[in-house]
């Protein structure tokens, strides 16, 4: 019997290899192997001239708890946060009247939002720059209506910035819950109107409440990746504003000291998996729908 | 039927149409639905019957005429302001929910006390045998606990009736069987009028005060079950209520009440009201009337050869092949001689055993509304159409 379970699993050793073994190879070679190498890099010295020095030391996390960076850090947070409230005031009632129009119009409006993006993001922004800056299109048009007599400053702002990182993220929240919206069963709606809810109530007791997992999905989706995203910043704030991002990009292209960018890098993957579990604690209520 | 005569009609649907686009899916419907009774829309898929509920229960808009609830018209009312409830076939229950604020919903839309909606929720499942499962939520519970959750949440509500769409489509044969006589048994006591969905005949016939049948958005015949089985009223529901032997026929030589059936394979002579000379109808016989003999019957002529006997046990089924190839079935109980297989017997039945129904639709639905729906009423009409 044992002798007869090995012999199979033998057998099944090639076909196994082959199905599994090229993702397997795949995500060690360009997800294991990096990780290693920035979560080792992370506990090294970085050289005078900006090379590594592979000497074990806790600096580069000791240097992390820097005020300034601690004060980056914050911004980042409460910027990703913006960013996501923003996406997810915008998404719903989007998403909501979506789910209400014909296939045929709803296919039309999401080829819409996917459209942008075919172009490159970089260029995006750079365009929004362009109608956004003090001589754009916005401006010079007010200008010359006499609208205003001075330019409005809308570029290198606070403001702009978050503009740029809605507008970017933006579909990511509308997906998921367009999706949660559309798999909520017709019946559920007609039973709460049979016993007594009208449709508003019928909205705030069993529509929301039954959106709330793809609320989460969409808003783990704008949250995580707007930490990170340091162009958005760039582009429309000027370089004038450092978040997490710019930081670590910083670390690596100008300051040249690449272990401290990859103890940064290695705390906001820390930082984001600590986001994703709370997640997918708020994720199985996902089960019950 | 006419001891429904007393009762007070709860909802009155009238000269009720719809259509789906260029579709139309229920044909002039009348019916009248009376206080505290069991009313089964029987019939098909796609027969209308599923719509016809909705309409009661506002979901649907009527394409033409009106339904009335309690004598008021209610067009244009939304499904929460109606005084009915539903049963769905998929439970509909609400997944965020535990059972108990399921049950409650309607309470709280009411805007009940919390002490009031306790007591009342308490009361409901009881009633359905779930006391004890008020912390449970939906995906924890089976298919048959859902079901019962879906009523209470309906009748805690206390509706003038509860509308139920199939609801016991989805539970095994056991737990149907079950359920169907709890459902009964619940009816009676609440004294609530159910109107119920289903295309089983055998859940229709256990459970209901009366049934109307539907067939392609028509209603073809109302009436309690025994009515229906006994009496159909069209080859629809001779075919789909229980087994029946459907012979197509026209009157021939009439005198007074007494006429010839002319079938394709023989002539039998009987009698009955409200037909006309020449008038194509259908006959049906159901399989435990119909006879066999091994001589000529008087007034009858229809012969056939034995082709095959199954037994199952308290019956004897046999099918027989007429001389112009249609096959008809006859039960007998296992005690009584039937002829060996491949021999010639004469077909017969006992003359009220037969139900003889019109085929020309004019006649045939014009009249099968209810309150005009006896043969007397459909003799006197022919007779004014012949002078």
């Amino acid at each position: 019997m044992k002798k007869n379970g090995r012999r199979k699993s033998h057998r099944l050793l090639l076909p196994i290899t082959f199905m599994v073994g090229p993702t397997a190879g795949w995500l060690f070679a360009f997800l294991v192997l990096p990780l290693i190498y920035a979560v080792a890099m992370s506990f090294a010295k970085s050289g005078i001239y900006g090379g590594i020095v592979w000497e074990f030391s806790v600096a580069n996390y000791a240097d992390m708890c820097n005020p300034i960076y601690f004060r980056v850090a914050v911004k980042s947070l409460k910027l990703a946060f913006d960013t996501s409230l923003w996406c997810l005031i915008i998404s719903y009632p989007f998403a909501y009247i979506l789910s209400k129009i014909s296939n045929k119009w709803k296919g039309l409006c999401m080829l819409l939002i996917m459209l942008p993006f075919w172009i490159n993001g970089l260029i995006r922004l750079n365009g929004w720059a362009n109608v956004l800056r003090d001589t754009g299109l916005i401006n010079t048009a007010l200008l010359k209506l006499g609208i205003i007599h001075k330019p409005i400053e809308m570029m290198f702002t606070n403001g702009a910035i978050l503009f740029g990182m809605v507008y970017t993220f933006f579909p990511f929240m509308v997906l998921p819950i367009l999706t949660s919206i559309s798999k909520i069963d017709k019946n559920l709606i007609e039973a709460a109107q049979d016993l007594g809810a009208t449709r508003i109530k019928t909205f705030i007791r069993v529509i929301f409440p039954l959106t709330v997992p793809g609320v989460f999905a969409g808003v783990i989706q704008v949250f995580i990746p707007s930490l990170g995203a340091f162009y958005i910043s760039d582009i429309m704030g000027g370089g004038n504003t450092t978040l997490i991002g710019n930081l670590i990009k910083n670390q690596f292209l100008s300051a040249r000291n690449w272990p401290l960018g990859a103890a940064f890098s290695v705390a906001m993957i820390l930082f984001t998996l600590i986001v994703m579990r709370l997640y997918s604690k708020v994720g199985n209520l996902e089960d019950m729908a | 039927m006419a001891e429904y005569g007393a009762k007070r009609t709860i909802i009155k649907l009238e000269n009720v149409v719809k259509f789906y686009g260029d579709n139309e899916v229920v044909k002039k419907l009348n019916l009248n639905i009376y206080e505290s009774e069991f009313l089964t829309l029987l019939g098909p898929s796609g027969c209308g019957k599923t719509t016809t509920l909705r309409m009661i229960a506002g979901f649907e808009d009527v394409t033409e005429g009106s339904i009335y609830m309690e004598e008021k018209n209610v067009e244009g009312k939304p499904p929460y302001l109606r005084n009915v409830n539903t049963v769905f076939q998929s439970y509909a229950l609400f997944p965020h929910m535990n059972v108990f604020n399921n049950v409650g919903f309607g309470l709280v839309e009411k805007k009940m006390k919390k002490a009031e909606i306790k007591e009342k929720v308490t009361q409901a499942l009881t009633l359905v045998q779930l006391k004890g499962f008020e912390k449970r939520m939906p995906h924890q519970i089976s298919g048959g606990q859902k079901q019962r959750v879906a009523i209470a949440r309906a009748i805690v509500n206390n509706p003038k009736v509860l509308l139920l769409d199939e609801p016991l489509g989805a539970l095994d044969l056991k737990l149907r069987k079950q359920m169907q006589l709890e459902l009964k048994h619940l009816q009676k006591m609440l004294g609530i009028t159910f109107v119920y969905v289903t295309h089983d005949q055998e859940e229709a016939l256990t459970m209901s005060d009366r049934i109307a049948v539907m067939n392609a958005g028509i209603l073809e015949q109302i009436g309690t079950a025994k009515e229906i089985y006994e009496k159909p009223k069209t080859k629809f529901v001779a075919d789909f209520i229980g087994e029946s032997n459907i012979f197509e026929a026209y009157i021939n030589d009439m005198s007074g009440y007494e006429f010839d059936l002319v079938l394709e394979c023989g002539r039998i002579h009987t009698k009955g009201n409200g037909f006309i000379n020449e008038e194509m109808v259908y006959v049906s016989v159901r399989p435990e009337s119909l006879k066999c003999s091994n001589d000529p019957v008087k007034n009858f002529e229809l012969r056939g050869i034995v082709k095959e006997h199954v037994y199952i046990g308290s019956l004897i089924k046999t099918s027989i092949e007429l001389s112009n190839g249609q096959q008809v079935k006859l039960n007998n109980l296992p005690d009584v001689d039937i002829p060996e297989t491949g021999s010639l017997v004469y077909l017969y039945w006992k003359e009220d055993k037969a139900v003889i129904m019109h085929t020309r639709e004019d006649i045939l639905y014009d009249y099968i509304d209810e309150a005009k729906g006896n043969t007397e009423e459909i003799r006197l009409l022919q007779d004014s159409q012949e002078t």
